[in-house]
């Protein structure tokens, strides 16, 4: 008994991990994993359209690591939020933005709510899978 | 793109629903809330921008 319950609670916190690992990697996409499809498309839908149209807004996807500008740093962890999307729009040569374009600071707003958003969504794909939401 | 109120709708619909997805879980509720949320996003920016309206800097 007590070994068919050490499987099942490696079984759940492996699903867990793999649950939170795959939100973040690509938003829905751990309400999927789980099961949980039409929220899983939703919370998809929403949150890359957040940020596709932030970069389409001219946004910046400058990598800020170090300390001396902590606020850039902050700024640059919450676009990173929304994770395979932002290496994606990098990749493809979006990363410089455009400065003087009058949407800039909206596309701004839009890229780093998009990955705020996305951690709010991995959290809630964990409690998901640990059960504590349904 | 160009237009402050189209990407204030913008925003706004999208947050709320991402908000609505993850706060409620019936579908009443969640498009209750959804409804709630983006007109509180929308007038709220809307009552702000006029209050500032008089101090541009």
């Amino acid at each position: 008994m007590s070994e068919s319950r050490a499987v099942s609670a490696t079984r759940d916190s492996s699903r867990t991990v793999a649950a939170g690992l795959l939100a973040w990697v690509w938003p829905g996409l751990g309400h999927l994993y789980l099961g949980r499809f039409g929220k899983g498309l939703v919370l998809m839908g929403s949150i890359l359209a957040l940020f596709v149209l932030g970069v389409a807004m001219d946004s910046g996807l400058q990598l800020h690591l170090g300390l001396e500008d902590p606020l850039a740093l902050l700024f640059s962890a919450a676009q990173m939020g929304v994770g395979a999307p932002y290496v994606l729009a990098r990749l493809l040569g979006y990363e410089a933005g455009f400065v003087k374009s009058p949407t800039y600071e909206y596309g701004n707003t839009f890229t780093a709510v998009a990955g705020l958003l996305n951690i709010l969504v991995l959290l809630d794909a964990l409690d998901t899978a640990r059960g504590i939401r349904r | 793109m160009r237009s402050h109120l189209v990407n204030l709708l913008l925003f706004s619909g999208l947050v709320a629903t991402v908000f609505a997805m993850l706060l409620r879980d019936q579908t009443r509720e969640r498009v209750r809330f959804g409804l709630l949320a983006f007109a509180a996003f929308v007038l709220s920016t809307l009552v702000i921008g006029w209050i500032t309206n008089p101090f541009p800097r």
